[in-house]
C-alpha cells in the first residue's frame, strides 16, 4: 500500500543500518516512546539487528498500559447496570482490573462492545436509545481530536445517553518524568509520530534545551525507524542535542490545529495516575465544565470501589528502560496473552506483548 | 493504539467544519472517514486515519526525501529513487 510498502524496502532498509553501524563507536541507549514503534522494531527484526550497535528501550507509549487499574475496575462496574452498554477498543478488554477485566465482565454477562473509533459509539448510542453508552475514552494526544468529536456529535444529535470514562494520557509529562529520575538511561528519544502529527513537536525545543538530550520525532515503518535511529546516533556521537522531524511527510512543528481546537474546546489538562507511575503531573486531559455532563462519573453514582490487591506486574520497570520483558519474572510462565499480569502482555502496542509475539527471549 | 493508516481520499461527502466527512480508500477497501482535522485535503491526497478520523495529510514530496537521501550511498545494485511511484494528480 502507498506510504507503507515502500518504507518497508529490504534493500533500503540494509543501507540505513549499514550506515548506523559505521556511524556508531559505541552502544547507545535510545528510547522509542511509543508502542506501536516497539511492535515495528521487534517484527521487522530492527532491535535484534542493531544489537551491540543501538540498545533500544521501551517507552511509557502504550496509552491502554498505562490505564490506571482504577479506571478499568469503574468500567466493569458500569458494565454490570442492565441499562449500559459499555463501549471500548478492543485492546482494553483483556487488561486486569483489580477486580479483573471487561472480557471477565462481559463472560458473566455484562454488555461490552468493541468499537473502531469513538464515533461508532456515538452511533451505538444513536441506535440504543433506551440504553446508556459509556465509552471507555483511552489514547494519547493521538485519539483525543477523535473522543472530542464524538463528543461534540453527541450534542449536535442532542443523545443523552452517551458518556466517556475519560483516561487520556499526555506523553510529554510522562517523558519527563522518566528522565528526571535519578536512575533514567535514555540517552536520545524517537518521539512518537503520531502524537507529533496532533500536537506538532515545538514543545519539544524546551524538553531538549532542559534535559539535554536529542529528541527525533519518527514515524513508524522500518525506514522511518531507522532514519530516526540513524539520526539520534548522528548526534550523539557528535555530542550535539537537537530537536530533529524525521517524519516530516506527516508531522509539521506545530501539528494539526483543527485537531488542537476540538481538544481544547472539550477538554482541560488535569494530573492523572499512570498505572506503575503513579500520579503524574499534567499527565492527562479531563472534560472542561462546559462539558462535563458526558463525563460518566459525573452521570453515574456508583460508590467509590477500593483498587484491590497488589499489581504483580513489572510494567513500570520495563517502560522505563529498566527491565527487558523476557527479564521479567512472570514472562512466559504465570504472564502470557491468554492470562496476562498486566496490561503491557495483552494490549497491541505492550512491549511484553511484541516480545511474546516476536519470539524474542533471551535479555537483548 | 497510536497507529494511523494512510489510505486515498476518493470521495467528498460531506465538507462542512466538524462534521465533515470523506471516503477514504485503504488497500482496496472503501471507508467513511470523519475529515474535521484534514478539511483542506483534495481528492486524490492520502491522509492519515486514526481511530475513525483523519488526523493529517500526507506530503507526497517529503515522503520521497529519504530515499532520496539513500540513494546517494548505495551501490550501483542498491535502490534507485524511481522506484517509488510519482505521487497522482488529485482526480
Ligand atoms: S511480562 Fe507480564 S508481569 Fe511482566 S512486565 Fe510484562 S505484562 Fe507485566
Amino acid at each position: 500500500m502507498k506510504y507503507l510498502d515502500e518504507y518497508r524496502d529490504p534493500e533500503a532498509a540494509r543501507l540505513l543500518l549499514d550506515e548506523i553501524r559505521r556511524v556508531s563507536t559505541r552502544c547507545w541507549t535510545l528510547m522509542e516512546v511509543c508502542g506501536g514503534q516497539t511492535h515495528s522494531l521487534l517484527r521487522h527484526g530492527i532491535a535484534a539487528e542493531l544489537e551491540g550497535t543501538v540498545e533500544l528501550i521501551h517507552g511509557p507509549g502504550c496509552p491502554v498500559c498505562v490505564t490506571d487499574q482504577e479506571a478499568i475496575d469503574f468500567a466493569c462496574q458500569l458494565a454490570q447496570r442492565d441499562d449500559v452498554i459499555l463501549a471500548s477498543f478492543g485492546d482494553m478488554l483483556r487488561v486486569p482490573g483489580s477486580r479483573g477485566s471487561l472480557l471477565d465482565a462481559r463472560t458473566a454477562g455484562a454488555r461490552i462492545q468493541i468499537v473502531y473509533s469513538p464515533l461508532d459509539a456515538v452511533q451505538l448510542a444513536r441506535k440504543h436509545p433506551e440504553k446508556q453508552v459509556v465509552f471507555f475514552a483511552v489514547g494519547f494526544e493521538t485519539t483525543a481530536p477523535a473522543t472530542a468529536l464524538a463528543v461534540k456529535q453527541a450534542a449536535r444529535d442532542q443523545l443523552d445517553n452517551f458518556s466517556l470514562i475519560v483516561s487520556h494520557v499526555r506523553v510529554q509529562p510522562a517523558m519527563e518524568s522518566l528522565v528526571q529520575a535519578p536512575d533514567n538511561r535514555v540517552q536520545a528519544f524517537l518521539a512518537a509520530g503520531h502524537v507529533c502529527t496532533v500536537m506538532g513537536y515545538e514543545s519539544y525545543e524546551s524538553f531538549v534545551e532542559q534535559y539535554r538530550l536529542p529528541v527525533v520525532v519518527t514515524g513508524f515503518e522500518p525506514l522511518d525507524l531507522l532514519e530516526g535511529i540513524l539520526a539520534c546516533v548522528k548526534q550523539l556521537e557528535a555530542n550535539e542535542v537537537r530537536l530533529e522531524n524525521r517524519y516530516a511527510r506527516t508531522v509539521q512543528a506545530a501539528g494539526n490545529q483543527s485537531a488542537q481546537d476540538l481538544v481544547r474546546e472539550i477538554y482541560q489538562i488535569c494530573d492523572r495516575a499512570w498505572r506503575g507511575f503513579g500520579v503524574i503531573p499534567e499527565g492527562g486531559l479531563e472534560l472542561c465544565l462546559e462539558w462535563r455532563q458526558y463525563d460518566a462519573r459525573t452521570r453515574f453514582s456508583e460508590p467509590a470501589l477500593p483498587v484491590l490487591g497488589i499489581d504483580e506486574c513489572r510494567s513500570f520497570d520495563v517502560m522505563t528502560g529498566h527491565l527487558k520483558p523476557p527479564d521479567c519474572p512472570h514472562f512466559r510462565k504465570s504472564c502470557n496473552p491468554e492470562s496476562p499480569l498486566g496490561a503491557p502482555m495483552v494490549s497491541s502496542e505492550g512491549a511484553c506483548a511484541a516480545y511474546y509475539r516476536y519470539g524474542m527471549t533471551a535479555s537483548h | 493504539m497510536c497507529l494511523g493508516i494512510p489510505g486515498k481520499v476518493v470521495h467528498w461527502l460531506e465538507r462542512e467544519g466538524a462534521f465533515s466527512q470523506a471516503e477514504v480508500e485503504f488497500d482496496g477497501v472503501r471507508r467513511v472517514v470523519h475529515m474535521a482535522c484534514v478539511t483542506e485535503a483534495e481528492l486524490g491526497d492520502y491522509v492519515v486515519v486514526h481511530a475513525g478520523i483523519a488526523i493529517s495529510r500526507i506530503d507526497p514530496i517529503e515522503a520521497k526525501r529519504i530515499f532520496e537521501t539513500i540513494a546517494g550511498w548505495g551501490d550501483d545494485e542498491g535502490w534507485r529513487p524511481e522506484r517509488l511511484e510519482e505521487p497522482e494528480a488529485p482526480q
